[in-house]
């Protein structure tokens, strides 16, 4: 009896081991190794600076800029948008726990009931329609200036998303394999930059880890061109010479669940100042 | 425009630093209009005073240099928390913007 038992827990725990070698707890694991190894001296939470935490005057020069940035104006109107109560009297409060408070950072998310992917974007959207107002372009100034001010909202929140289920975990996989594939006339991938050339410089860039990334977006460029994290993904794919995608296409939102995901654990910001 | 400028003051050591965002559109006078080719009237500060308690510790004349949204920082010696900034602004319309902060 006792051998029978013995032999029964060695082939759960066998089972267990062998369902945990491939997936996206083990992936992160293994780029957080990666990273460490490469980058040393970097803190955990300071993979949210990205190439800041490379740079000590750029960092010293990005704290000084955040203790008032530019764009709080531009984040007072997406407050503006945030509070405007809908025709029928109710806000967009209404459609999120807390109010809207430390929601963010739990998106993406695989609504297995719709069989899709809900990106934070998604959400506000949704809240619109269920509440019969026009949708905001996805892309648009106004839905971006709306996220970034709801986002804020979450600061301080740690990232933590999930990916539970086949369908949750086959967007994932996606995004994993659009992150690695090469394209583009320059023939990169996201990972030849981010992953295997991290700290180095192309021109006068230094590459930042792909962990920490999605963690402060939209952000502001020169502190007031709002750019939302799909744009970047328009922007890397420009860069290197590739058709960049629709925003809220179903290749872009699988990236940001991919990149989200790997960011779990780090604390948000949203909106940052970038140059 | 719903609030002319944001100001936030905090003393640093025995120096307050003030720091000032200000909603203009700051036209230099010099852009085309895209649809019509016609020059775009100048409309931006010229003139900014800013004091502390009442007295004046910066009186600066702009120029059509000056970007859109203008970003002032400056900082005052002798000033000490609880003292009140007054940042006034016009432009070469006349128009005035004004805002204040006590000192953090």
């Amino acid at each position: 009896m006792r051998r029978r038992l013995t032999v029964f827990l060695a082939c759960l725990f066998l089972w267990g081991s062998l369902a945990a070698v491939a997936g996206p707890a083990e992936d992160r694991k293994a780029l957080l190794e990666h990273y460490k190894q490469r980058l040393p001296d970097v803190k955990f939470e300071d993979y949210v600076l990205g190439a800041l935490a490379l740079n000590r005057d750029a960092r010293d020069q990005y704290e000084s800029i955040m203790t008032f940035p530019p764009f709080v104006n531009d984040v007072d109107d997406g407050r503006k948008t945030w509070e405007k109560p809908f025709k029928n009297g109710k806000t967009f409060a209404s459609c999120f726990a807390g109010g809207g408070k430390n929601v963010a950072g739990r998106y993406p998310y695989f609504d297995n009931g719709e069989g899709r992917l809900i990106t934070f974007e998604n959400a506000l959207n949704a809240c619109l329609r269920r509440n019969d107002e026009p949708e905001l372009k996805y892309g648009s100034n106004a839905l971006g200036l709306l996220s970034a001010y709801v986002k804020s909202l979450s600061d301080g929140m740690k990232v933590q998303v999930k990916v539970e289920g086949a369908a949750a975990l086959a967007a994932y996989e996606k995004g994993k394999a659009y992150y690695y594939t090469r394209r583009g006339q320059l023939n990169f991938s996201c990972a030849s930059c981010h992953i295997d050339n991290v700290g180095n410089f192309i021109r006068s860039e230094q590459m930042s880890p792909m962990i920490g990334q999605a963690a402060h977006w939209p952000e502001f460029r020169a502190g007031t061109e709002l750019t939302t994290l799909q744009k970047r993904f328009q922007q890397c794919n420009s860069q290197t010479r590739a058709v960049p995608l629709e925003y809220n296409s179903e290749e872009y939102n699988n990236l940001e669940y991919f990149l989200t995901y790997m960011s779990n654990g780090l604390p948000m910001q949203t909106p940052v100042f970038r140059k | 425009m719903a609030e002319g400028m944001k100001i936030r003051a905090t003393m640093q050591g025995d120096v307050a630093d003030v720091k000032a965002l200000m909603n203009h559109i700051m036209e230099t006078g010099l852009r085309k209009d895209a649809n019509t080719g016609k020059l775009i009237p100048a409309y931006f500060i010229n003139h900014v005073v800013a004091t502390l308690n009442g007295k004046t510790v910066l009186d600066a004349q702009w120029g059509a240099a000056i970007a859109k949204n203008p970003f002032l920082g400056f900082k005052i010696k002798g000033a000490k928390a609880g003292d009140k900034i007054v940042i006034n602004t016009v432009d070469n319309k006349g128009e005035k913007m004004s805002g204040e902060a006590a000192i953090a």
